[in-house]
């Protein structure tokens, strides 16, 4: 990864009100990174010496870099669809320091050689980026990739994202060698022999629309045998993808109460939006897994206040105007995400449901941070890495797609008014977005 | 219906109010493919089959050229559609050749919706995936006004593969508008419970005699294999419980009449007493679509007064 940081150089963010949650720190504080670490934290007007740099933050919130667990940057071999480049400045203009990429690319990132690539300056990156491997071979589902060198080479965490790892066998397989080595197995939870040709959520509105349904059964029954694998084998590590139904994450509350090391995420389109807001054949609105049920997403602010849930993910999926302006069922899954994010989020989590905005900024950066590992990150105690985020949870604006960073559009937030906006973007002691 | 169809376009039943479909009805009543009319003359329609047909096809044409229109049959097969052409460039390239009127069938649900949303002439959709069949519900109505006085209280048994059928929805669209009774009859995998919330006054039943009793008009549908995706259907165990046979449609009012949007398979769905029996009118069906289909080709081209 590029080390933006000039030495010495240091800059002091001063005025605003720290949210950090993983050093539960809700107060107003200054912070000054120096040396692309967090060299101090400290009451207003407390930290002494001059620093090169100052950022006034009077009323806004000052939090860690938020993490992104689930982005599709489409390199290498889709850059008609999003770069490095592209992606991470999204991320940036979302809030987002650090973004796990998916491995389901052309072609599939299933050797350290790809995931060194992705690490490399010549991608462009604005952001951290960390990669996710591929958990079999092409993602083919039959045979297990090198988890040790793809560890080695710096991916975070494995997963055949976009399909699951089905069969029993594998998937035990996987889990074991994770636990060996302490290396996350994400798992996208969705039985395919449930949901072939399926475009949407099963339910009152595809059969009026005469789409064929994924049922919550083909995405529960896949994290229920994968929570009673990884309770049985001694330290494996399983993190459900983007769960979206309230069977599931009965699922994933059932390991937890068991100790087993399981984590999971949301995306904000999952406590959002519903089936029934799929309405004239608009694409947009076509993901997997599809969005659900108005009593799922109730489950899923339950889950989300109450910890069943680690943290927030995007699952930002951008696809070119041709793969996605077509008949409904033949058109590409997946929308973007990276800046809409926040502000769904305190949009309808704190605004509507009432979660408090501390809870929300840990689902953004302590949550997964820990769910796969990524020390000094996730938390803005001394020492820790100068990411940070700075946002003004109070301010109301219309999301405008044909503005977006990303270079794909495919959204169904166009012209949405979303509150909550990323002010600055701070990398390593750098500014990255403004 | 997409905000940006053109004018007389016609997608679906279901966001069709009762007066337009009454006054399409009236309309169709007036038309007869016997003594054309002009009222596209010098138009052209452009017939898109993407899935098979022999009905509507045959009957859109028919219905297009006795009002004096000139028709293109464009096929999947034999099209630049099989070298991957995609719908929305196909809508493009046979706008640009000059299509006044675009005729579509497709095997996906909506795909009418989008070359309606992009193409600035009328779609008609004639049959979309498992969706709508609006100009076959249509049709049906005609039929079942011509045998019965009036909806007003009615009830109609839509009996068989409700599930993948376009034809089901688009009926219980419309006859849910008048009023009508309706009782959608089969196996939980071809007729699920939901298909209850597609509209007022739908009630799901397993079983054939309950759907029959105090019926006034009998829809039959095909079980649609090449549809079926994976599902398994007992067909014995179908027949044995669903086929009409001469002694069930006893259980039917006396002067109940069959219906059946074809293709009817003897043997499955009903047996050929039915299917040639008096109370068929599943070739009626097919005569009153040429007239049906010219009342929505005028109301297409604002010429339906």
């Amino acid at each position: 990864m590029r080390d933006k940081t000039k030495p010495g150089s240091s800059l002091l963010i001063k005025g605003g009100h720290l949210m950090d949650p993983g050093a539960r720190v809700d107060a107003p504080m200054d912070v000054l990174l120096k040396d692309g670490r967090v060299a101090e934290v400290a009451a207003p007007n407390k930290i002494r010496g001059a620093a090169d740099e100052k950022f006034d933050a009077r009323g806004l919130m000052v939090a860690p870099g938020f993490i992104d667990l689930h982005a599709h940057l489409r390199e290498p071999g889709q850059g008609h669809k999003e770069t490095i480049a592209t992606g991470t400045a999204a991320a940036a203009a979302g809030g987002f320091t650090s973004v796990c990429t998916m491995p389901n690319t052309a072609p599939v990132v299933d050797s350290a050689e790809w995931v060194e690539w992705l690490r490399q300056s010549e991608r462009g990156a604005v952001v951290n980026v960390f990669p996710i491997a591929a958990a079999t071979r092409a993602s083919k589902g039959v045979t297990l990739t090198d988890f040790r060198a793809l560890q080695r080479s710096g991916a975070v965490a494995v997963t055949d994202d976009g399909r699951p790892i089905l069969e029993d066998a594998i998937m035990r397989e996987a889990l074991v060698l994770g636990g060996e080595l302490n290396f996350p197995v994400v798992q996208h939870a969705e039985d395919t022999r449930m949901t072939e040709n399926c475009s949407m959520h099963a339910g009152a509105r595809s059969f009026r629309l005469g789409l064929r349904g994924m049922t919550a059964a083909a995405e529960a029954s896949v994290v229920e045998r994968d929570v009673h694998l990884a309770m049985q084998i001694p330290n494996a590590r399983l993190h459900v993808a983007h769960v979206s139904t309230a069977d599931a994450l009965k699922g994933v509350r059932r390991g937890k109460r068991a100790k087993a090391r399981v984590t999971c995420e949301v995306t904000p389109h999952h406590f959002t939006l519903t089936d029934e807001d799929v309405r004239d054949y608009d694409s947009n609105y076509k993901m997997n897994p599809p969005l659900r049920s108005a009593s799922d997403i109730e489950a899923i602010v339950v889950a989300l206040a109450d910890g069943t849930v680690d943290a927030i993910a995007t699952d930002h999926a951008p696809h070119a105007l041709h793969e996605k302006q077509m008949e409904f069922e033949r058109a590409a899954f997946g929308i973007t995400g990276l800046e809409t994010a926040l502000g769904l989020a305190i949009a309808k989590l704190h605004r509507e449901k009432r979660i408090p905005l501390a809870r929300i900024v840990e689902l953004f950066t302590a949550g997964p941070a820990r769910c796969f590992d990524l020390r000094g990150r996730g938390s803005l105690a001394r020492g820790s890495v100068a990411d940070v985020t700075i946002f003004d949870p109070k301010k109301r604006w219309t999301f405008d797609a044909a503005k977006s960073l990303s270079k794909s559009k495919n959204t169904p937030f166009d012209g949405w008014q979303l509150q909550g906006k990323v002010v600055a973007t701070i990398v390593g002691g750098t500014i990255v977005y403004q | 219906m997409p905000m940006n169809a053109a004018r007389g376009s016609l997608l679906g039943i279901e966001h069709l109010e009762a007066a337009e479909i009454l006054k399409i009805l009236k309309f169709a009543r007036r038309m007869n493919p016997d003594r054309p009319r002009p009222l596209l003359k010098g138009k052209r329609v452009l017939l898109l089959f993407y899935e098979a047909s022999t009905r509507t096809r045959s009957s859109f044409e028919i219905a297009a050229k006795a009002l004096g229109a000139h028709t293109v049959l464009v096929q999947a097969a034999g099209s630049s559609i099989e070298k991957g052409e995609s719908l929305l460039d196909t809508g493009y390239t046979v706008r640009a050749v000059g299509a006044d009127v675009i005729v579509i069938r497709h095997p996906n649900a909506g795909a009418p919706h989008v070359m309606a949303q992009h193409i600035d002439v009328p779609v008609i959709n004639a049959g979309d995936g498992l969706h709508e069949h609006p100009s076959q519900a249509l049709l049906d109505a005609y039929t079942i006004l011509r045998n019965k006085k009036s909806f007003k209280g009615l009830q109609v048994a839509i009996v068989g593969d409700i599930f993948h059928s376009r034809v089901a929805r688009s009926a219980s669209h419309l006859l849910s508008k008048f009023g009508v009774k309706i009782i959608l009859c089969g196996p939980e995998e071809l007729v699920p419970e939901v298909a209850a919330t597609l509209a007022p006054g739908i009630r799901v039943t397993r079983h054939i005699e309950d759907a029959l009793r105090g019926t006034d008009v009998v829809m039959l549908l095909r079980v649609q294999k090449e549809r079926l995706s994976g599902l398994k259907i007992d067909l014995p165990e179908y027949i044995a419980r669903y086929q009409m046979t001469p002694a069930r449609l006893k259980m039917a009012k006396k002067d109940a009449v069959v219906m059946h949007p074809g293709p009817i398979i003897r043997g499955l769905e009903l047996t050929s007493e039915i299917a040639d029996g008096a109370q068929s009118r599943i070739l009626e069906e097919v005569r009153n679509g040429v007239p049906t289909r010219m009342a929505i080709l005028a109301r297409a081209v604002g010429r339906m007064r």
